[in-house]
């Protein structure tokens, strides 16, 4: 069972469905209980990141989350998700992260002339291997929608994109994984993404 | 590097594709799932739905098919007709859609965008245009390009965006049907002041039309099409070999 983090952020009809596609079973949910006996969890999300932070604190999940995720769990963050992994974002102030990956969230500075939001299909580049990434191959497309991007976590990156700037595109430490691109949303390249975490949360039944 | 996209555009009656042509290995080419299918697994970036139902009865049919399609077609979906209040936009999103494309009723309340790109995220709003030259200048046409507006094709991109338009859609009244190639005239005047993506619509005739479009527009982001795609003038995965061999970034 694969637990889909329900804090009120984002419409969760593709996440949902995509899991569903590839065969996992899926819940969506805040429950404690729930999220103690999923396989894996995965934290969506678009929107503000001080917003999307205060929603998840207030929806009771946090401090689960922080439990399994200490027990060795499958956790991926998906977009602001991912964003919500690293120690904090400069998303309209200063907002502290979930600190599970050392890095932090900035805007998107590119050259005159460049468009942000960073929308639409890029290319994935792997800096190293990951479980994540079984069955994806170099330079496949994935869809991306954001304004901002990690930084200062080149140790725990797997793979970048190029738009103006090395944009980090998958970040893997230990069982945190995390996307800024969106695995539900880009084709078959992302069902086989999730497919590997599917895997991934099996294997550490 | 960002790949430039591909778009087929659907229109949708009652829940069935309307203009649609056999394809190899394709039954039934009204089924919105099948064709969404097809598409997919040809290499299509995005897909458009255009619900051009006027009925309730319609509508409802429209959200099952969105519905079935978003449930197993794993690329963008951009939604459009009919939309002209914010309960227009949750409509189609909560049907799987992840972008609204706006026309007519954004003419007729330009505050729409605004409230639906506060709402949802600009992201997910779609500006589309009607244009039309008359008298030395792009006008905008609303009612599918029927009714004249007197509004400045140019201005009003320039005013979506500041609205908080996430995207343009512009199609060119002019060249839409006659497929001898996009209105780069047009798209270039629009790509001159807006920082958003645009998508070109109307005129594409042939593969050459897209490899023109990227080429003399690199600002441009994507080219839309419907007929060439439906009636199978044009297959999208060449198409896209096409356009790589000629040097123009797209997903393989």
């Amino acid at each position: 069972m694969i637990a889909v983090v329900d804090y009120g952020v984002g419409n969760l009809f593709s996440l949902t469905g995509s899991l569903r596609f590839i065969g996992a079973e899926t819940t969506v949910t805040s429950d404690a209980g729930k999220l103690r006996a999923a396989d894996g969890i995965i934290l969506p999300g678009v929107g503000a990141f001080a917003d999307a932070r205060a929603k998840l604190r207030a929806s009771g999940a946090e401090s689960v989350i922080r439990d399994e995720v200490a027990k060795g769990k499958p956790f991926l963050g998906i977009c602001l998700g991912m964003q919500m992994l690293f120690e904090r974002s400069y998303e309209y102030g200063v907002h502290e992260g979930l600190g599970l990956i050392p890095g932090e969230v900035v805007p998107l500075r590119l050259p005159a002339g460049m468009k942000v939001p960073h929308m639409g299909w890029n290319s994935l580049h792997f800096l190293k291997s990951s479980p994540l990434f079984e069955g994806v191959s170099e330079g496949e497309y994935v869809y991306y929608v954001h304004s901002y991007y990690a930084t200062g976590c080149e140790e725990d990156t797997v793979a970048v994109s190029g738009y103006g700037v090395t944009v980090t595109g998958a970040v893997a430490r230990g069982n945190v994984f995390g996307t800024q691109f969106h695995p539900e949303k880009s084709g078959e390249t992302g069902l086989n993404i999730l497919r590997a975490f599917k895997r991934i949360s099996e294997g550490g039944r | 590097m960002l790949a430039k996209r591909v778009i087929p555009c659907l229109d949708v009656r009652d829940g069935r594709v309307v203009k649609g042509r056999k394809f190899v290995g394709l039954q039934d080419v009204a089924d919105p799932v099948a064709l969404a299918r097809f598409y997919n697994s040809a290499g299509a970036d995005e897909l458009v739905f255009y619900d051009i139902t006027a009925s309730n009865e319609g509508r409802k049919l429209f959200a099952e098919t969105l519905t079935a399609v978003a449930s197993e077609v794993f690329i963008p979906l951009t939604v459009g007709g009919g939309i002209n209040e914010l309960s227009d936009f949750e409509r189609v999103l909560k049907c799987g859609a992840d972008k609204v494309s706006v026309n007519s009723g954004a003419i007729a309340d330009p505050s729409l965008i605004g409230r639906a790109a506060k709402k949802y995220g600009d992201q997910c709003v779609v500006l589309s245009i009607d244009a039309k030259r008359v008298n030395g200048r792009f006008e905008v046409f609303s009612k599918g390009g029927r009714v004249p507006t007197g509004i400045d094709a140019v201005e009003w991109a320039r005013r979506g965006q500041e609205e908080g338009a996430g995207e343009i859609v512009l199609n060119s009244i002019d060249t839409d049907g006659v497929r001898g190639g996009f209105d780069i005239e047009m798209l270039q005047a629009v790509c001159d002041v807006v920082g958003i993506p645009v998508i070109a619509s109307g005129g594409a005739g042939k593969e050459e039309d897209f490899v023109t479009l990227f080429r003399e527009i690199p600002s441009v982001d994507a080219g839309l099409a419907a007929g060439i795609f439906h009636y199978g003038e044009v297959d999208i995965h060449h198409l896209k070999r096409t356009l790589a061999a000629a040097g123009v970034a797209v997903r393989l």
